[in-house]
């Protein structure tokens, strides 16, 4: 059982901060780390896995330092995010190579036994570079397993797959977090995430946004408060009516700009919604009853990065 | 040394067409020396004129540069150096075998036929394929030291390694003297004129740095390979986004 732990860690390049101020711990278990592209994940991984320093505070793993401390790499298995892969070599090459460089009393039977856990022994022969992704990704895998490491880190392992693979890799996450390894995966996608990992953390423009586990990371997305534009044939009646509505928490008319004018266009209603499965239920009925049509509803902030967002400034 | 980082190395090395480009220069080298005493027989200072020319002045420091970077940059490039960075393994253990495999195909494909041009050119006479061959090897060497330390610290190192042989080395070198203190073809020609003895002036064999090559030389083999071990202490991984 390891533990990691990253105290105070910020890393900047340049004038760039990449992570800001995090502090997490990662323990056995399947770890999620989301987080929008260009959020620091990477960056995170990559401290952990000891190839970056810190610009300020530390990163360890059961209390002893990862940079620069090539010792360190007995206990973690790496899946790059890169596909780079020594292509010439075959599947079983390229994995008992990995073997060899640990220096394990008998790669051969640690190669043949990591390309068993990763189902890729019917295909270990063929040369690397005709891998499909999710081929790529399995054996990538077998390399990271393949001296039996108590914590594994892997980046974006989902990029790229379809969906029969993604359920392969995600079986294989699960099994490895059940056998008490300490497992952590980097994901945009929180359908992804939430599906293996016992514990998510999400990261924002370098900051530690949330923690937790998936229901209650998921629980803080769908309660916050959602922004829908609105146009009608009546915005300012349907207005009046918005504001009795308790799921709507704010209404605003905007007025069409000039060239909208000109084209015909009226102008439209922002509101702001605090509990939206409800509003989304009671916004035709009142329409209805006041007799109102509506011609647009558009959520106006239901991109990732607003979600994200939301839960950094929560 | 690694023997599996080695094997690695050494299978990217000479995969595909980067071993065509390889082989090319010394079949080149032999061919031409070939070329040169079938049509014009046995002579000693065209011979000397050839290997410093052609074979030191040129194929070495290409081989070196392709070698070289050959090694460790294309790894860097595509993020496969990854493999070798996670495991239990010094860095300097990783830049040492890098260099020695590269060293190795310069040594076979450079250095061996620089002596074997030499002899075709003049047998044994002067000991000139001999100095040439073990100017060749040291030449080599340092190129090869050179050019991973430029491919560990430098995505252009290819471009960088070829101004220093083409314009600063060939070109530079030739009209500004205190340019030569500064070369490796230079100071490789110490050793060659070292060996060769009291004929080397008549055969126009002189370098112009002398004997302080030879350390110098050591000092770019030594130095280049610890500064590349340190560098890749601190690689910077990119990530694909």
């Amino acid at each position: 059982m390891s533990t990691l732990v990253l105290d105070q860690v910020s890393r900047w390049f340049g004038n760039v901060v990449a992570v800001n101020d995090v502090t997490m711990t990662i323990g056995p278990g399947v770890t999620g780390l989301l987080g929008p592209n260009g959020a620091g994940k990477s960056t995170l991984i990559h401290m952990m896995g000891g190839f970056l320093e810190p610009s300020s505070g530390t990163v360890t793993l059961d209390g002893e330092q990862l940079w620069r401390r090539e010792e360190v790499y007995r206990r973690i298995g790496l899946v790059p995010e890169r596909e780079g892969m020594y292509d010439g070599a075959s599947g079983w090459e390229f994995v008992l190579a990995n073997a060899r460089l640990h220096r394990l009393p008998d790669p051969e039977a640690a190669a043949r036994r990591a390309l068993e856990v990763v189902q890729m022994t019917g295909a270990q022969d063929r040369d690397v570079a005709t891998y499909s992704k999710g081929m790529k990704q399995r054996v990538k895998m077998a390399t990271a397993l393949v001296h039996d490491p108590p914590v594994l880190l892997l980046d974006e392992p989902f990029n790229g797959m379809d969906p029969r693979q993604r359920l392969q890799l995600m079986d294989l996450l699960h099994a490895m977090g059940e056998q008490g390894r300490t497992v952590l995966f980097s994901s945009h996608i929180l359908e992804e995430v939430e599906q293996i990992a016992t514990t998510i953390q999400v990261v924002v423009a370098g900051r530690h946004a949330a923690s937790g586990d998936f229901r209650e990371i998921r629980r803080l997305m769908t309660e916050r408060p959602h922004q829908y534009t609105i146009r009608s044939d009546d915005d300012r009646a349907l207005a009046s009516a918005l504001i009795a509505e308790p799921s709507a928490s704010g209404v605003e008319l905007v007025g069409a700009a000039r060239d909208e004018r000109a084209r015909g266009e009226v102008g439209s209603l922002h509101v702001q919604v605090t509990d939206f499965s409800t509003f989304v239920r009671a916004l035709p009925a009142l329409a209805g009853r006041h007799g109102i049509r509506l011609f647009q509803v558009t959520p106006a902030d239901e991109s990732l990065e607003s979600v994200f967002t939301y839960l950094v400034t929560r | 040394m690694n023997a599996t980082v080695a094997r690695l190395t050494a299978r990217s090395l000479l995969g595909r067409r980067r071993a065509l480009l390889l082989l090319a220069l010394p079949v080149v080298l032999l061919l031409l020396c070939a070329l040169a005493r079938g049509l014009a027989g046995p002579d000693e200072q065209r011979a000397a004129q050839v290997l410093a020319g052609f074979a030191l002045a040129t194929v070495v420091p290409l081989l070196g540069l392709i070698a070289g970077t050959g090694a460790i940059g294309p790894e860097i490039d595509d993020g496969s150096i990854v493999y070798l960075l996670s495991k239990p393994l010094s860095r300097m253990t990783i830049v040492v075998t890098k260099v020695a495999v590269a060293a190795g195909v310069v040594l076979a494909l450079g250095a061996v036929p620089t002596f074997l041009a030499g002899l075709v050119l003049t047998g044994t006479a002067d000991r000139i394929a001999l100095a040439f061959g073990v100017a060749a090897a040291a030449s080599g060497l340092a190129y090869c030291a050179l050019f991973v330390m430029l491919a560990v610290i430098s995505r252009n190192a290819v471009v960088i390694g070829l101004v220093y042989v083409l314009v600063w080395e060939s070109l530079i070198g030739q009209f500004v003297p205190g340019a030569q203190a500064l070369s490796i073809q230079q100071w490789s020609l110490a050793i060659a004129e070292r060996i060769v003895g009291d004929q080397a002036g008549a055969l126009g064999v002189s370098s112009a740095v002398d004997l302080v090559g030879i350390p110098l030389l050591l000092v770019v083999l030594l130095g280049c390979t610890w500064w590349a071990g340190q560098r890749l202490r601190t690689l910077r991984l990119v990530s694909e986004s």
